[in-house]
């Protein structure tokens, strides 16, 4: 049964270098070359995209199974800011009478909720996603970028599910104005989507150093929550940015958190100042934890089936 | 350009002690230990600083070939090496040193149920699972039914797979693994899992997959089928490539490798892993009819196999018992010391000591050829404490035996002296 075989229909070819080969390895009859690589590692993002597909799996998949076995499903997404949003309203609002730049708290808070639990998620999830997927590190080969990935795009569904409550509370404030404020889009809202990718590019920077640190050393679990409870705090999501001034306005500003905190309640509801310096200041910042991630992330790689 | 689907150079893999190498158990660093163990690092004298001697080679300095459309096998004992080159292979662990070409996607049976989310229903798992091993959406979609099929599990499609059965999960698994058609297939001991049908099936698969002009590597410890489905096998001893040859003559090969010549297998402690205890095994021996160990034995002379034990605390349900095998892995026959009711009575609580359990072979049993020992030592569905199926080989000696007035093999392990009638009428 193993004598002289036709060849195979496909031409067969030599790649002309190896990251192309990594690249389509998924197709038959390529040839790809397995060594031991060293020194700084390629990104090799290619891969990602012959693996787009698994991307979209894996992100379903961590959809599907988070509100499985609950008796409220998916609408655990709504509820969760919502409840944290009347808590912090309750507490921060009629009890310590924090200002809110002259909005309506519940807005003021629920702006910046929903950026932060996006990332809180997304940093919580993917931090110890490997850990949590490692029977699939040690048997198949995929971009490993992709697990963190998965939760990081996850907990951006989650997010669109509950930019619909922020809309209606949007649309009752438009409508039962306060004394003092009445909303009104400005054309800033079309810079919505970039606030949004800031968070998620921060999120996927931090979630990438979590989440191969994880692999070595597992203090990252018990280190993920603490660092959560300070990060919320030095963010601007129940006070305003104005209590921040001077000199310290601009090291807060390192804290990509405070940009897209701002700006989404800039673009959204025309509160505060246009983004300046601050945001420059954070996008730097969260580029910089995404691209030391990402080449951290790939240098980790190598090892997390012997590791883990 | 040359034609073949795999070619290995020089290939190494290092581990670290403790790192992962199967199913070792195993801590993980904590960060606090390594920030003291950098501490301690900074602040000791150089000379001080240990050497890299907690790492040992798993792989070492392998080089062959696959041809495509080839079975290759692979065997060799626990830790040689076979579960790291099929890693290498299948990309999921970098190799140290060398390197290896494939041609073409990689797919292994190891990875069957790889991602299976309990949570998950059949139907969602077939799709996640597929796309974990490389397939693509619209692929998948093509073979659905088909993998549906192969299953037999329609009617529990979307069900969670937490409620199924082991053999209805396996069976699932198996079937999307199965229809992965990669150029290589690796296949790992699959086949020591599921009922005997569904066995069956693999190996069908297998060979439709093999006879597709796919390249097939075959890792087994079952000598039976890697001598059915493989021509060409290598063996692996210590993580380095010891023989390669026509399956036949690997399987013997390995099958006698390791093996003393004494007619005794004596066990140090290093030898004895730690979790058989209270069961401490001594020795096993071979021993001719003047009570002697030896390696060779006359066909025509009773033998006694004796197997020496200590018990350090009383163990309740003990058997001790043997396996004989004949060099290709084909059981001759098991046995047990309390098979006999009257000695299961006697013995269920074995006290802590020194026991020596002792058994005659028959003479005129045992066919020529090279015989394999195999040792166990249990209590019946309570625990295993010992066993080593390759403890002991040894060799009959047919000079003298049935039959022998004519120059030829006979086949089959046994060459009993049968009383023949023989009736004119």
């Amino acid at each position: 049964m193993t004598s002289f075989q036709e060849p195979l229909q496909k031409p067969l070819q030599e790649p002309a270098f190896p990251d192309r080969a990594a690249a389509d390895h998924l197709a038959s009859g390529v040839l790809y070359r397995i060594r031991p690589t060293r020194g700084l590692a390629s990104l090799n993002l290619g891969d990602l995209w012959v693996y787009r597909e698994l991307i979209f799996f894996m992100t379903w998949r961590d959809i599907m199974v988070r509100y499985k076995q609950t008796v409220l499903g998916v609408s655990w997404a709504i509820l969760q800011p919502v409840l944290q949003m009347v808590v912090f309203t309750l507490l921060f609002n009629r009890v310590a009478g924090l200002s809110s730049d002259g909005l309506p708290y519940p807005l003021f808070n629920f702006s910046a909720l929903l950026p932060w639990i996006m990332f809180e998620k997304a940093v919580n999830e993917a931090g110890r996603s490997l850990v949590t997927n490692r029977n699939m590190l040690t048997k198949v080969y995929f971009p490993r970028m992709i697990i963190p990935l998965a939760s990081v795009l996850a907990s951006l569904v989650d997010f669109l599910l509950s930019f619909g409550v922020l809309v209606g509370l949007m649309l009752y404030y438009h409508f039962q104005p306060t004394a003092n404020y009445k909303i009104a889009l400005t054309p800033a809202i079309w810079t919505l989507p970039f606030f949004l990718l800031l968070s998620m590019t921060t999120a996927f920077g931090v979630s990438l150093w979590l989440s191969a640190l994880n692999v070595l050393y597992r203090d990252v679990g018990y280190i993920i929550p603490v660092l959560s409870r300070i990060w919320f705090f030095i963010t601007p999501i129940v006070y305003s940015t104005r209590e921040v001034t001077g000199i310290w306005g601009l090291i807060y500003a390192f804290n990509p958190l405070v940009g897209v905190v701002d700006g989404f309640r800039w673009a959204l509801l025309g509160s505060g100042n246009a983004p300046g310096p601050t945001l420059v200041i954070s996008t730097i910042v969260s580029l910089i934890i995404l691209v030391s991630g990402l080449f951290y992330f790939r240098s980790m790689e190598r090892t997390f089936a012997d590791e883990i | 350009m040359n034609d073949y689907a795999i070619r290995i150079e020089k290939l190494g893999k290092r581990y670290k002690l403790g790192q992962q190498t199967g199913g070792m158990a195993r801590g993980y660093r904590t960060l606090s230990e390594s920030v003291t163990n950098f501490a301690r690092a900074v602040l000791r004298r150089p000379e001080a600083r240990p050497l890299p001697q907690n790492q040992f080679w798993a792989l070492q300095d392998i080089t062959f070939d696959v041809r495509r459309g080839q079975v290759l096998g692979v065997i060799g004992r626990n830790g040689a090496g076979k579960s790291t080159l099929l890693k290498i292979l299948s990309r999921v662990t970098e190799p140290t040193t060398g390197f290896a070409e494939v041609r073409g996607r990689v797919g292994s049976l190891l990875e069957v149920g790889t991602g299976f989310h309990p949570e998950l229903t059949g139907r969602e798992n077939i799709y996640l699972n597929g796309a974990i091993l490389g397939m693509k959406r619209a692929e998948i979609a093509r073979k659905f039914d088909e993998i549906v099929a192969f299953s037999e599990i329609e009617q529990f499609l979307d069900t969670p797979v937490k409620r199924y059965s082991s053999g209805m999960y396996l069976r699932l698994a198996f079937a999307v693994a199965a229809h992965l058609e990669p150029e290589i297939l690796v296949v790992d001991e699959v086949l020591a899992v599921g009922d005997a049908e569904f066995q069956k099936k693999c190996l069908g698969k297998m060979s439709a997959v093999a006879q597709q002009g796919r390249t097939v590597l075959f890792v087994s410890h079952s000598m039976s089928a890697i001598l059915r489905l493989t021509e060409e096998t290598i063996v692996l001893e210590k993580g380095q490539l010891a023989y390669r040859a026509p399956t036949s003559q690997a399987v013997d090969y390995y099958m006698a490798a390791g093996f003393s010549h004494s007619g005794e297998r004596a066990w140090t402690d290093d030898q004895i892993p730690p979790d058989a205890a209270p069961f401490r095994p001594i020795a096993l021996r071979v021993c001719n009819s003047q009570g002697l160990p030896v390696d060779t034995i006359r066909a025509t002379e009773a033998l006694t196999v004796e197997i020496e034990y200590r018990l350090d605390l009383p163990i309740t349900g003990l058997r001790l018992g043997v396996y004989l095998l004949t060099m290709r892995g084909e059981y001759v026959f098991t046995s047990f010391d309390t098979d006999q009711a009257e000695r299961y009575e006697r013995f269920s609580t074995r006290p802590a000591g020194r026991y020596l359990s002792r058994a005659v072979i028959p003479p005129n049993f045992l066919n020529e050829g090279r015989y394999v020992l195999g040792v166990n030592a249990s209590a019946f569905r309570v625990r295993r404490y010992f066993q080593d199926e390759q403890a002991l080989a040894f060799t009959v000696d047919a000079t003298g035996a049935v039959g022998k007035q004519w120059a030829e093999p006979r086949l089959g392990p046994v060459r009993p002296a049968l009383e023949w009638q023989i009736e004119s009428h």
